[in-house]
C-alpha cells in the first residue's frame, strides 16, 4: 500500500542526502520524494510516498527520526489531506488539434502555458491520481515531454504537523 | 577578548568533555591540532602504528570505562584507515568521537591531495557528523559531538576540521547546553508498558531474560541481577552482553545463538515468554526468524525505538534506559520463584554441554587453554578477543564474574580488533590484568600494534591461538563447502622472535601441560608478553546452529545431522 509521509528537516549541510542515502542503505522503495522550504526559516519540509507494509513504513519512520536534523515525521495516509502533484507537459498539437486540448485542459482545470505553430505546454496540478487521468486522456495526442514534481501534502483542518517548532508563529499570526 | 586557534579550541573542547587520552595518528592536515597539543599536557596522546588500532582503542577505551573514546587523524588515507573502526563502533554502539584533519576549505571538493569526502564517506557508519569549516563553529560541533555520542543509544561521531580552520583564530565560548530539536532520546519506558510486561511476567511459567550489550552500555548489572533475583527468572546472555551477570551465579545460564548451548537455544524454543534487554535480536541470535522463540510472547526493552519491531514481533515494546526500566520493573514485579523451570534447562545442560567445557581429548586444543585461564585467572581480568573459532571459545568457555570484562567485536565481526583494543582497555585499566586473545590470522592484521605497546609500556598479556587456519572459515568450509580449503591454510612467522624483535619476551606452548605454566609466566612478567599456543589444527566450534537453520537444530557433532537438513542458506 503506498504511504504518504510528511517530514520536517533542520537546514543542515546533507540532511538530504542522509534521508536518501538511508532509504537506499535500508532497502526501502520511495515513489516519489519533494524538498522545500516551510513556513519557519531553518525548517525544509520533505513529503515522500513510498510503497511498503505497515510494518517497513514504520521502520522508515524510526530510521528517520534517528537522523539527528530530522524533526518530525507523519504518516497522513489515514488522516484528511490535500496532495497535489505538478505536471509540466509538452503535447504535439497542429492547428486541428488544438481546440480539442484546450476543452481537454479546461476540464481538468489546466492552464496552457505554452503554444508554438505545432506544439503546446499545458500545466496542470491536482491529485496523482487526477494527474494520471489526464496524461492517458492527451497521450493519444502525442507527448513530447513531461516532467511531475511528485507530491506534496498537507492535513486537513487547523492543526499542523509542526507542533511546537512553530506554534508561537502560528499564535502571533 | 583573548582569541584562540581553532587547534587550541579542539583542545580545550576535550578537555571540556573530561578526555584524557586519545588515540591517533598525525598528518598534514591535522598539523595544526597536533602543533597545538603540546600547549595541553593534560592530554595524552597515544601514537598508534595504523589508524585502524586508533580506532580500536578508542573503542576498547570506551568499552571499558563506559567513557567516550577518541581517536585522531589526518585527511584522506588517515581517516579511510579509521573508517572500519568506525563501522565496528557504529554496529555495537560504542561511543567514540572521531577527529579528523581536513584539507583546506578553499581545496575542499577539488580533489586535493589527500582529499576524500570523510563526512559522505562515513555517513552510513555514524551516528553523526559533522564538517567544520568555520572557527566559530567548533565548540558548538565539539560539545554536540560528545553529547550525540555518550547519549541515547551510544555510537561513534566523526568531526573533520579543515586544516584553515584550525589554524583561524575565534573566540573560545564552551556551550553548557546543546540545542538538538530533533535528538531526544527517551529514557524512562512508557509506564502502562512497564506494568503490562510485569503482568506478563507475573503470569509466565517458563519466563527468560535477553540480556544484551544495553546492560552493559546502560551500567544496568546490579538491576538486573536484583531483577533476576527478585523474579527467580534465568538469564541468558548474548556474545555482547556476556559479563553483564557474574557467570557462576545460579540464575546465568550461558549465551544463545549460533556457538551458544544447546540448553540456552533450547530455553528460547520452550520458554513462555522472552525478555529482552538491550539486545536487538541480531541473525547470529535468533537463526531462522519464524521458528525463534515460537511459543513465547516477547518483551523488547530497548533504547532505540527502531530497533523494537525491526526483526521480532513484539508484544511488549518498551522504549527506554535498561537501568531506569528494570528499577521500574523490579519494584512492580511479583516476586517468584521458577526454580523448576531452571532445573529443567539445567538438566539439558548437564548431559549436552559437559563435553565442549573439559575436554577429553588427548589433542592439544584451545578447550585447554580456556579452561586454564579460568582456573588461573580466577574472574580477575579483562580479556579482549579478536573474531573467529577462538573468539566463540572465548566467549563460551571463559567464566567472566564481572562487568566490563569480556570485550570483542560482535556485530561487524572485524578481525584484527584484539590487539589495539586492548590497548585502549589497558590504557582505562592501568592496574589491571588485561589479556588479548587473537588467532593466527586476526592477529596479524593489526600486529604492528606490538610497537605501541612498547613505546607506551601497556603490560598487556597477548595471547595467539594459532592452528595455522583462517579456522572459523575452514570450519565453514569443511561442513558446507565440501572440504575444500580454498585460502584458509595460513603460514605464520615465528611469533615469540616477532615479539623478541619488539622487545616483548614470549613463549610458544605446544603441549596441554605447559599452558599454566606459560600463563603464570605471563603475569609475573612486569610488563607485555606473548604466549603462542600451537593447537590441534582442525578443531571446530561447537555447539552449531547452522547459517539460516533454526536454533532448534543444534549440533555437537557433524555425524549427528545430515549437513543438508540443517542448511537454510549458506
Amino acid at each position: 500500500m503506498k504511504h504518504t509521509l510528511v517530514a520536517l528537516l533542520r537546514d543542515q549541510p546533507g540532511v538530504l542526502n542522509r534521508s536518501v542515502s538511508l532509504f537506499r542503505r535500508r532497502g526501502f522503495n520511495i515513489e516519489s520524494l519533494t524538498v522545500g522550504h516551510t513556513e519557519t526559516a531553518g525548517i525544509s519540509r520533505m513529503t515522500l510516498v513510498i510503497d511498503g507494509d505497515t510494518t517497513s513504513v514504520e521502520q522508515v519512520i524510526k530510521q528517520l527520526y534517528k537522523l539527528i536534523d530530522v524533526l518530525k515525521v507523519s504518516d497522513v495516509t489515514q488522516d484528511p489531506n490535500v496532495t497535489r502533484d505538478l505536471l509540466l507537459v509538452k503535447v504535439y498539437a497542429p492547428p486541428a488539434k488544438r481546440s480539442e486540448l484546450m476543452q481537454l485542459a479546461d476540464i481538468f482545470g489546466a492552464k496552457i502555458v505554452d503554444v508554438v505553430p505545432d506544439a503546446m505546454m499545458i500545466e496542470l496540478s491536482g491529485s496523482p491520481e487526477q494527474l494520471d487521468r489526464f496524461v492517458d486522456l492527451i497521450r493519444p495526442f502525442g507527448i513530447r515531454e513531461m516532467v511531475r514534481t511528485g507530491c506534496v501534502a498537507m492535513t486537513r483542518g487547523a492543526s499542523t504537523i509542526s507542533g511546537p517548532y512553530q506554534s508561537q508563529e502560528f499564535r502571533a499570526a | 577578548m583573548k582569541t584562540l586557534t581553532g587547534a587550541q579550541m579542539m583542545c580545550e573542547a576535550l578537555i571540556a568533555e573530561g578526555v584524557d587520552v586519545m588515540f591517533g595518528y598525525p598528518g598534514g592536515a591535522i598539523m595544526p591540532f597536533y602543533h597545538a597539543l603540546p600547549e595541553y599536557p593534560q592530554l595524552r596522546h597515544i601514537l598508534v602504528r595504523h589508524e585502524q588500532a586508533a580506532g580500536h582503542a578508542a573503542e576498547g577505551y570506551a568499552r571499558t570505562s563506559g567513557k567516550v573514546g577518541v581517536c585522531v587523524a589526518t585527511s584522506g588515507p588517515g581517516a579511510t584507515n579509521l573508517v572500519t573502526a568506525i563501522a565496528d563502533a557504529m554496529m555495537d554502539s560504542i561511543p567514540i568521537v572521531a577527529i579528523t584533519g581536513q584539507v583546506v576549505t578553499s581545496l575542499i571538493g577539488k580533489d586535493g591531495f589527500q582529499e576524500t569526502d570523510v563526512t559522505g564517506i562515513t555517513q552510513p557508519i555514524t551516528k553523526h557528523n559533522y564538517l567544520v569549516t568555520d572557527v566559530r563553529d567548533l565548540p558548538r560541533v565539539f560539545k554536540e559531538a560528545f553529547h550525540i555520542a555518550r547519549t541515547g543509544r551510544p555510537g561513534p561521531v566523526l568531526i573533520d576540521v579543515a586544516k584553515d580552520t584550525q589554524n583561524a583564530r575565534g573566540v573560545f565560548e564552551y556551550p553548557a547546553t546543546v540545542d538538538l530539536p530533533g535528538y531526544k532520546p527517551n529514557y524512562d519506558g512508557n509506564r502502562r508498558q512497564i506494568k503490562e510486561a510485569a503482568n506478563l511476567l507475573n503470569q509466565a511459567k517458563k519466563p527468560l531474560i535477553m540480556a544484551g550489550h544495553g546492560i552493559l552500555l546502560g551500567h544496568a548489572s546490579t538491576e538486573l541481577r536484583e531483577f533476576a533475583e527478585k523474579t527467580g527468572i534465568p538469564v541468558i546472555t548474548t556474545l555482547l552482553g556476556i559479563s553483564c551477570i557474574p557467570e557462576d551465579h545460579p540464575l546465568s545460564l550461558g549465551m544463545p545463538g549460533m556457538h551458544g548451548w544447546v540448553h540456552v537455544n533450547r530455553a528460547i524454543q520452550e520458554c513462555d515468554v522472552l525478555f529482552t534487554i538491550g539486545a536487538r535480536f541480531d541473525d547470529r541470535v535468533t537463526g531462522k526468524l519464524d521458528s525463534f522463540a515460537r511459543n513465547a510472547k516477547i518483551i523488547h526493552v530497548d533504547i532505540d525505538p527502531a530497533e523494537v519491531g525491526k526483526n521480532v514481533v513484539t508484544a511488549v515494546p518498551i522504549v527506554g534506559d535498561a537501568k531506569r526500566v528494570l528499577e521500574h520493573l523490579t519494584e512492580i514485579a511479583n516476586p517468584n520463584d521458577h526454580s523448576e523451570w531452571v532445573n529443567h534447562i539445567r538438566e539439558v545442560q548437564a548431559t549436552r554441554s559437559k563435553r565442549q567445557r573439559d575436554p577429553e581429548s588427548a589433542m592439544f586444543t584451545p578447550h585447554h587453554v580456556y579452561a586454564e585461564f579460568t582456573r588461573i585467572l580466577q574472574g580477575e581480568f579483562r580479556v579482549c578477543t579478536d573474531v573467529g573459532q577462538h573468539q566463540m571459545w572465548a566467549a563460551q568457555l571463559i567464566e567472566y564474574m564481572k562487568p566490563h570484562t569480556h570485550i570483542t567485536s560482535g556485530g561487524l565481526g572485524t578481525m584484527g580488533f584484539a590487539l589495539p583494543a586492548a590497548m585502549g582497555v589497558q590504557v582505562a585499566c592501568p592496574n589491571e590484568e588485561v589479556w588479548a586473545i587473537a588467532g593466527d590470522g586476526g592477529f596479524q592484521m593489526n600486529l604492528q600494534e606490538l610497537a605501541t605497546v612498547v613505546q607506551e609500556s601497556l603490560p598487556l598479556k597477548i595471547c595467539i591461538i594459532n592452528n595455522g587456519y583462517l579456522g572459523m572459515v575452514r570450519q565453514w568450509q569443511e561442513l558446507f563447502h565440501e572440504r575444500r580449503y580454498s585460502a584458509t591454510p595460513m603460514w605464520s612467522p615465528d611469533f615469540i622472535k616477532l615479539a623478541d624483535a619488539y622487545g616483548i619476551p614470549g613463549v610458544r606452548v605446544e603441549r596441554a601441560e605447559d599452558v599454566a605454566e606459560a600463563i603464570h609466566q605471563a603475569r609475573a612478567t612486569n610488563g607485555p608478553f606473548l604466549i603462542e599456543f600451537v593447537v590441534e589444527r582442525e578443531v571446530n566450534v561447537y555447539p552449531m546452529v547452522a547459517p539460516g537453520a533454526s536454533i532448534s537444530d543444534m549440533f555437537e557433532d557433524p555425524s549427528e545431522v545430515e549437513i543438508e537438513d540443517v542448511v537454510a542458506v549458506k
